[in-house]
């Protein structure tokens, strides 16, 4: 016998009058733990109880590492074309209409140079809403340019990567951005600049295989997704099962490929720890 | 010889030609006309299907099992001054990934290239020129022995993609291939690039950066396989041929994306119709682009190499 008796079975609300949770104000970890929006931003968007590291954009990585949110964004005005006239299951064109009015961003990377603990460092970092992050002739440039400026003005240079690979709806045009901006880190290793790239979740294809790899040192976030090929890519290929924790942060760690796995609490500090060190300046 | 579909009224005119000139040997009539016919027209059926490529039929073409790989064209471009060198001082040898010193007149060249299997054995042996780690690091230290020496260094492409595997990712796909992009942009000796089948992305691109990149006729080079690329944007393998359209990824097409240098043309047929053409032209080519390189100063054969790349990519400001 139950407490209370439904007089009439099934919902009987109108749709008018239902009333919605509202979105945003919590947020819930694939481990099941929750906290509230407000905290999750206090806390680096890491969630405090399993420090799960909720996937974030270029927005919230500035705030992060650039003292006070005070940056100049480089290069702003870069958007794509669409040479090729691409069209899948929808044209390319219109895909990155979506894409903007959806993210309010330009592309699928920010440059912007700022103070970080007092001195000056260039970021550029990978935006995942746009397009799955994805490389295009815009994200190659823009990327290109960043290092430039760093060389131009003598500063580090910092790269967060968060990228499916390349962008297919520009074909060649993407592969060959990882050539452009595989030139640019020369010209910056010939400058003596310190490159820290860091790895987020995820980070493949062309993107490992060309700057995500190539740092004076690479870091990562815990637990992101790390490789060249697609975890089910390499499944088809090989018939194989996929060892537990394959192509992890962890994994790279432990196979030699990054130098260190970063708290997105630690990051400031880290990044401009190895630059003092480096650099063979007082430690800041 | 095996043919494509779409080779096949080539493949019925030839049979008929051969029994044609079986008659004229075998017995007293005079066919000499009738065969004369047959040849005229064999070579405009020929000229008119390979005028008329589409995409798809030019990746059939790159794969054509007749094709030659990369030793093939070594061995004809050297012959016995070619000296292969194996391994990565690392790991293993890959077997996908070959290498060697070798002379053009009086000129030493390193040849790198994928190399692919020409039986089912072969091809297992040659992982289906599917390069692992090892093979780019060797490809590393064979060009940077190169540089060493003033050499230049000639690079084959024909392959369906670095091998995603396991191990290939354990060992660090990624950075090897990354590593050799970026040596490549700043090695100080001329580098001289052919897509000779297959340019299937990164694992092309690993060995690919040069002051010259050129594709023969029929081959493609793009950042994914039109058969990959339809069953990632429509998840099936039915639109290769939309696809292959659509990644622009023919001779002609990169030729005027500017995202290679030159296209070098094959034989009428293609370039395993008549392969001593096909190496002649091949072998002149390397001459002809060494003679431009090799009295650059270095920087600015650097320099010019890498302005190349910075240009490349279409964005509006």
């Amino acid at each position: 016998m139950s407490w209370f008796k439904r007089t009439e079975k099934g919902i009987q609300t109108a749709t008018e009058q239902k009333k919605d949770t509202p979105k945003g104000l919590w947020y819930k970890s694939p481990t099941g733990k929750i906290v509230e929006a407000d905290e999750l931003a206090k806390n680096f968007y890491v969630s405090p109880e399993d420090d799960y590291h909720v996937r974030i954009g270029s927005k919230e990585y500035f705030e992060i590492l650039f003292d006070d949110n005070e940056f100049t964004e480089l290069d702003e005005k870069l958007t794509a074309k669409d040479p090729l006239k691409f069209v899948d299951t929808k044209n390319y064109v219109d895909r990155l209409k979506d894409a903007k009015e959806k993210t309010g961003l330009k592309d699928a990377v920010r440059t912007a140079v700022g103070k970080s603990k007092g001195e000056d460092l260039v970021i550029s970092c990978m935006d995942f809403a746009f397009i799955g992050g994805s490389m295009g002739s815009v994200v190659g440039e823009k990327i290109s340019r960043g290092i430039k400026y760093a060389i131009d003005h003598k500063m580090p240079f910092v790269l967060i990567s968060k990228s499916g690979g390349a962008r297919m709806q520009e074909a060649a045009l993407s592969l060959m951005q990882m050539a452009k901006t595989s030139a640019r880190l020369a010209q910056l290793a010939e400058a003596k600049l310190p490159y820290i790239s860091l790895c987020t979740d995820p980070t493949t294809g062309g993107i490992t295989a060309s700057y995500a790899m190539l740092g004076d040192i690479n870091i990562a976030e815990p637990g992101a997704l790390i490789g060249f090929a697609g975890p089910r890519v390499i499944k088809e290929a090989t018939g194989k099962e996929l060892p537990d924790g394959f192509q992890t942060s962890e994994f790279l760690l432990e196979h030699g490929f990054l130098d260190h796995i970063v708290h997105r609490k630690e990051l400031k500090n880290k990044i401009n720890l190895y630059i003092d060190l480096i650099l063979n300046n007082p430690i800041r | 010889m095996e043919y494509l579909d779409f080779e096949l009224p080539i493949k019925e005119l030839e049979e008929q030609l051969q029994k044609c000139q079986v008659i004229g040997e075998e017995s007293a009539v005079d066919v000499t006309d009738t065969c004369k016919k047959i040849e005229k027209k064999l070579i405009d059926t020929k000229k008119d299907i390979y005028k008329n490529l589409t995409a798809w039929q030019r990746v059939q073409l790159s794969r054509h099992p007749s094709r030659p790989y990369t030793l093939d064209y070594i061995r004809a471009i050297c012959g016995d001054t070619f000296f292969e060198l194996f391994g990565d001082r690392t790991v293993k040898d890959d077997k996908a990934m070959i290498g060697g010193l070798g002379k053009i007149g009086d000129q030493s060249y390193m040849f790198i290239g994928t190399q692919k299997g020409f039986n089912t054995k072969t091809r297992q042996y040659r992982n289906f020129g599917m390069a692992n780690p090892e093979g780019y690091r060797k490809a590393l230290r064979l060009m940077k022995m190169a540089e060493k020496f003033k050499l230049p260094v000639v690079t084959f492409i024909d392959t369906p993609g670095a091998y995603p595997g396991i191990e290939a990712e354990e060992r660090g796909q990624g950075e090897a291939i990354a590593r050799n992009i970026l040596e490549m942009t700043r090695l100080t000796v001329p580098v001289i690039v052919f897509i000779i089948g297959e340019g299937a992305s990164g694992g092309a691109l690993g060995i690919g950066v040069g002051d010259k990149v050129m594709m023969l006729e029929n081959t493609w080079y793009s950042v994914i396989s039109p058969e990959s690329c339809s069953s990632i944007l429509w998840r099936t393998w039915e639109n290769k041929e939309r696809a292959a359209d659509a990644l622009k990824l023919t001779a002609p097409d990169m030729k005027k994306l500017h995202l290679v240098d030159d296209i070098i043309k094959e034989p009428l047929g293609g370039a395993h119709s008549d392969r001593e053409t096909t190496f002649k032209t091949v072998t002149k080519t390397i001459v002809d682009t060494y003679n431009e390189l090799k009295d650059l100063p270095v920087e600015e054969l650097v320099e010019k190499r890498m302005e190349k790349y910075f240009n490349m990519g279409v964005f509006k400001e």
